[in-house]
């Protein structure tokens, strides 16, 4: 049992720390410009497929650091040249902007790179258990995966609460107008913003493309969740999307651990009754329903409490 | 000049008419070209446009050239519906499909309503793989052919195997959540408490299909449980998948499954360093031993660069063949009564029938382990190049595959 607890926390912590990389950008650029950017998660997987092309040419350590890169200079090209014009016609234009760029890109990839998935592999010297829980292997390449997110992690809190840029950012995200007064190019911000926040998706594409699939759905799946952790969170508030995304890695690793159901807290039903729907509901364990429980989650959320954990208004 | 013009294009004419003449049948292949499922479609259409290409080069069927007509269905019901009118509306008379039981139900009753509403236009359900019990039984259809054993038979078959291995002493269920994993999940909970009542059950799962892609949390629960056995429908990326986060985890235990050989499954079996603890049930292995079984997969091999993984396929087409010569027409209601209690000698050899009773097709199946190959003369075949191959360990001849059946079948 205790292994089962150490491992699923290690998991859950990962995959937590991976929704955060993303939840991070997607709810700064919400703040700051108030659009949701659909199209957030086709950043990771564009990410993946970047990182999976470099490392074939030029080998996974420099495609870590161009892709994510690359991954950026297309965020910026899309504000720039997308979002900035759109931006007079209101925020429905926007959104509706990144909800095609997001059907744009999967076409595209599936285009280049295939619909089935791509032989992203484990760099080969990350490829060894790192350690041995009880009798669990680790593998080396996930301890890899938990150190980047969590030192990105680092770096954007120190970037966002210690410096020149950050409280600048920080301005614009409340007093876009006043900031601009004060002579400063809101415009740029935005830019920078949605390049920094499109860059970080794609590093958490390179970093995740080999362990988890790299496929051209690989956004499809992965969207959905991103917005439950930031609503979760709170719109716009960063340490609330921190939380959600751990809460929510460690709700979703932890569930598929437990086998309880209905069944098992209150005893079989009666067999008289015969089988009926009431009987697959009773059946039903918590591991089997774990891939809903994000949006349960997200339903209760937004009836209890609108503005998330840590939210500071209601929209 | 002029008349070289009149000449060639009266040659043309010709040559066009007579094309004209000889319509090509189009078979519908509908199956999973993109997301989880597709790994094992794509496999699936090199295969059958390679048995296509070879039927037509010795002069397709009764002379009308054969066609593959790919149709993504995205592993979905609704999609394959969707695809199925679309084939259909396109002049397609035989469709076939392999991969989900919960889409060859949703075919099944497609063709069985289509054929019902548009007498003189009916069209024929090829089933290569999906072995949902039911589709044979209470849902049986007379417009659908089987030709791969289905779950249950293959149950039997494992467990009686199983029964054999007395190191088995806690087995984890763990299957894809929908008809099929379910279907196998009860057979090996029934069959096992028969046959080995002395084996402890030591977890059942049922988890999303073709949605996972990290199965580590679930290879910690196994890990946890103390499963010395591990039993497993898992397909295509669910399989390999699987067996990546149990490499990745260190976990050693005997694999039984249905699908082991898949796309990605032999690498993560050769990565986790399981040899000879991976078990699989088929109706062939690449090393059978039978000449023109091998030949056609040095071949097989050569052109398309994957194994022969459906036997049944190759089956499938050669009998479509056979049966459309002994009717003498390609007309589907011909076709189907010809298909009928037909005994057809099998790809990997021994012979096989299509029972009348419910349209499965029975035939010599084999369990078989997956590991190094020691005589690579009697055992050319490894798989995705891991060096390593099949061996089998145990062949069930066709008598004792058969199982009774509850179909009812409505004859037209």
């Amino acid at each position: 049992m205790a292994e089962l607890i150490v491992i699923s926390t290690l998991n859950g912590v990962l995959f937590g720390m991976l929704l955060f990389l993303l939840s991070s950008g997607l709810t700064v650029i919400f703040s700051m410009m108030g659009v949701l950017n659909f199209a957030h998660a086709s950043f990771y997987m564009l990410g993946a497929f970047f990182g999976y092309q470099l490392t074939r040419w030029i080998g996974f350590w420099p495609a870590l650091v161009i892709a994510p890169l690359l991954v950026g200079v297309v965020g910026m090209g899309v504000e720039r040249y997308g979002l900035r014009n759109t931006h007079k016609h209101g925020h429905v234009a926007e959104l509706l902007l990144t909800f095609g760029l997001a059907f744009a890109i999967e076409e595209i990839v599936s285009m280049i790179w295939g619909k089935s998935p791509v032989d992203y592999r484990v760099p080969a010297v990350l490829d060894f258990p790192a350690f041995t829980v009880f009798s669990t292997n680790y593998p080396a390449y996930k301890i890899f995966m938990l150190v980047v997110s969590v030192v990105i992690f680092i770096a954007l809190l120190v970037t966002l609460k210690r410096t020149r840029v950050g409280l600048i950012v920080q301005a614009a995200l409340t007093h876009p107008s006043m900031v601009g007064h004060l002579g400063h190019n809101v415009g740029r911000v935005f830019m920078l913003v949605f390049g920094v926040g499109s860059a970080l998706a794609g590093l958490a594409g390179v970093i995740a493309g080999p362990s988890l699939v790299t496929q051209s759905d690989m956004a499809a799946y992965l969207g959905p969740i991103l917005f439950v952790v930031i609503v979760f969170g709170g719109l716009g508030s960063l340490p609330g999307a921190f939380i959600a995304s751990l809460l929510i890695g460690l709700i979703q690793t932890f569930a598929v651990a437990l086998n309880g159901s209905l069944a098992s807290v209150f005893g079989p039903l009666d067999p008289s009754l015969g089988p009926s729907p009431l009987t697959d509901i009773w059946n039903v364990t918590i591991a089997q329903i774990a891939p809903i429980l994000p949006y349960l989650l997200l339903v209760l959320v937004l009836i209890f409490r609108p503005m998330g954990l840590l939210g500071t208004r209601e929209s | 000049m002029r008349r070289l013009i009149v000449a060639a294009t009266a040659a043309l004419t010709v040559l066009g008419g007579a094309a004209s003449a000889q319509e090509s049948i189009k078979i519908g292949y509908i199956d999973p070209l993109s997301g989880g499922g597709a790994s094992v479609g794509e496999g699936g259409l090199k295969t059958f446009q390679y048995l296509a290409d070879e039927l037509n080069a010795k002069g397709g069927i009764l002379g009308h050239k054969v066609e593959i007509v790919p149709l993504d269905n995205k592993t979905n019901p609704q999609e394959s519906l969707v695809q199925a009118q679309k084939a259909v509306d396109a002049g397609v008379h035989y469709i076939t499909q392999g991969n989900g039981s919960s889409v060859g139900a949703a075919l099944e009753d497609f063709v069985t309503k289509h054929n019902s509403r548009n007498p003189g236009k009916e069209v024929l359900y090829f089933n290569y793989a999906a072995v949902d019990p039911s589709m044979t039984n209470e849902k049986c259809s007379y417009w659908h052919f089987r030709w791969d054993a289905n779950s249950d038979i293959k149950m039997e078959a494992l467990t009686n195997y199983m029964k054999g291995q007395q190191s088995i002493k806690k087995v984890y269920l763990i299957n894809m959540d929908y008809s099929f994993g379910q279907s196998v999940r009860t057979a090996a909970r029934k069959m096992l408490g028969e046959k080995r009542p002395d084996i402890q059950l030591v977890g059942d799962e049922l988890h999303p299909m073709l949605k996972v892609t990290d199965f580590s949390p679930y290879i910690a629960k196994i890990k946890a449980s103390g499963a010395d056995t591990v039993v497993t429908g898992n397909w295509g990326q669910d399989f390999a998948l699987l067996l990546k986060a149990a490499a990745d985890a260190g976990l050693k235990v005997n694999w039984y499954t249905y699908y082991a050989g898949g796309a990605g499954g032999p690498t993560a079996i050769k990565q986790t360093g399981l040899e000879n603890q991976v078990f699989q049930i088929s109706e062939g292995v690449p090393n059978s031993g039978n000449k023109a079984a091998m030949d056609f997969e040095k071949d097989f091999r050569a052109k398309t660069g994957i194994s022969v993984w459906y036997p049944r396929a190759v089956n499938e087409m050669r009998m479509f063949k056979a049966a459309a010569e002994k009717a003498n027409s390609i007309d589907p209601v011909k076709v189907a009564a010809a298909l009928e209690g037909v005994k057809f000698d099998v790809f990997d050899g021994g012979e096989g029938f299509m029972r009348k009773d419910d349209h499965q097709f029975f035939q010599p199946i084999y369990i078989s382990s997956f590991g190094s190959l020691a005589d690579k003369a009697k055992e050319p075949f490894d798989e995705e190049n891991t060096g390593w191959g099949w061996h089998i360990v145990s062949k069930i001849d066709t008598a004792q595959t058969m199982l009774p059946t509850t179909c009812n079948m409505k004859r037209p």
